[in-house]
């Protein structure tokens, strides 16, 4: 097993329309900015919105985490737009 | 270190009195209480123009929410000399007028507690995982980060606490024995 559980917030949320998805991690993505790579792959609104030139955040495990976090079987890992509460 | 999401509102001066009593005997050592409050404006700034907002829309990530308000918390509590702090956030569906957020903080003194509260707002604003919508005349929209928000964590950054207070123009940390 080398799964991991996806989310998606806010505005991205939106634009992939999904909040939540299982994804079997191929064994080349080991961070978070290969994850991110990855997903850009799968074109249309995916590369649209995970491009680099998108001002995206992402968290791991519930943590804030940098693109070169690493990324493992079982994490939950969540992309979303700069934060806004407050 | 009381840490709250929710959709109700809140009540300020109950919540201060519960802070406070939540002390137990160090209650009395309590000389200054520093809250911020902040609620939502009927208007926005969008590329520099005025927009009018009806209503708000919060959205959060459930877990991660509470986590990163407790971290925050935890660092305020190390950084100042606070006794105790509180926050409440709330999601859901808000209008014009509204209160959105709640930070308070309990100690001896005034300048711990005022940077406290202040650095805990600060640090809300760009690591706590909430995000507005908007609802505006031109339909809804996703309230952009702003960098002014960014900024203003960020002069909290790594630079020791002495160096800190003075480049905000504060005073050295208060004694123990100067009053509140």
């Amino acid at each position: 097993m080398s799964a991991v559980t996806l989310l998606f917030f806010a505005g991205l949320r939106e634009a992939v329309g999904s909040s939540r998805e299982a994804l079997e991690l191929p064994s080349a993505v080991t961070t978070v900015g290969a994850l991110r790579a990855h997903l850009v792959t799968r074109g249309g609104v995916w590369a649209e919105h995970f491009a680099l030139a998108r001002n995206l955040r992402a968290a791991v495990n519930q943590d804030m985490a940098a693109a070169d976090a690493p990324v493992r079987a079982g994490d939950e890992v969540a992309f979303f737009p700069p934060v806004t509460g407050g | 270190m009381p840490v709250r999401v929710q959709t109700e509102d809140f009540d300020l001066t109950h919540e201060v009195a519960a802070l406070r009593a939540a002390q137990g005997v160090r209650a009395a050592k309590i000389g200054a209480i520093a809250t911020f409050t902040g609620t939502v404006r009927d208007l926005n700034e969008v590329d520099g123009k005025a927009v009018g907002v009806s209503q708000m829309t919060l959205e959060h990530y459930p877990g991660m929410t509470e986590r990163a308000l407790e971290k925050i918390v935890a660092a305020a509590k190390a950084r100042w000399d606070i006794f105790d702090a509180l926050v409440i956030h709330r999601v859901g569906d808000l209008m014009p007028l509204d209160q959105i957020v709640l930070v308070a903080t309990v100690g001896a003194h005034r300048g711990e507690a005022f940077a406290a509260c202040e650095f805990i707002m600060d640090y809300l604003k760009t690591e706590a995982p909430f995000w507005k919508k908007e609802a505006t005349p031109d339909g809804a929209r996703w309230v952009d980060a702003r960098s002014a928000d960014d900024t203003a964590a960020a002069r909290w950054g790594d630079v020791g606490e002495a160096n800190n207070r003075q480049s905000r123009g504060l005073k050295p940390a208060p004694t123990k024995d100067s009053g509140s």
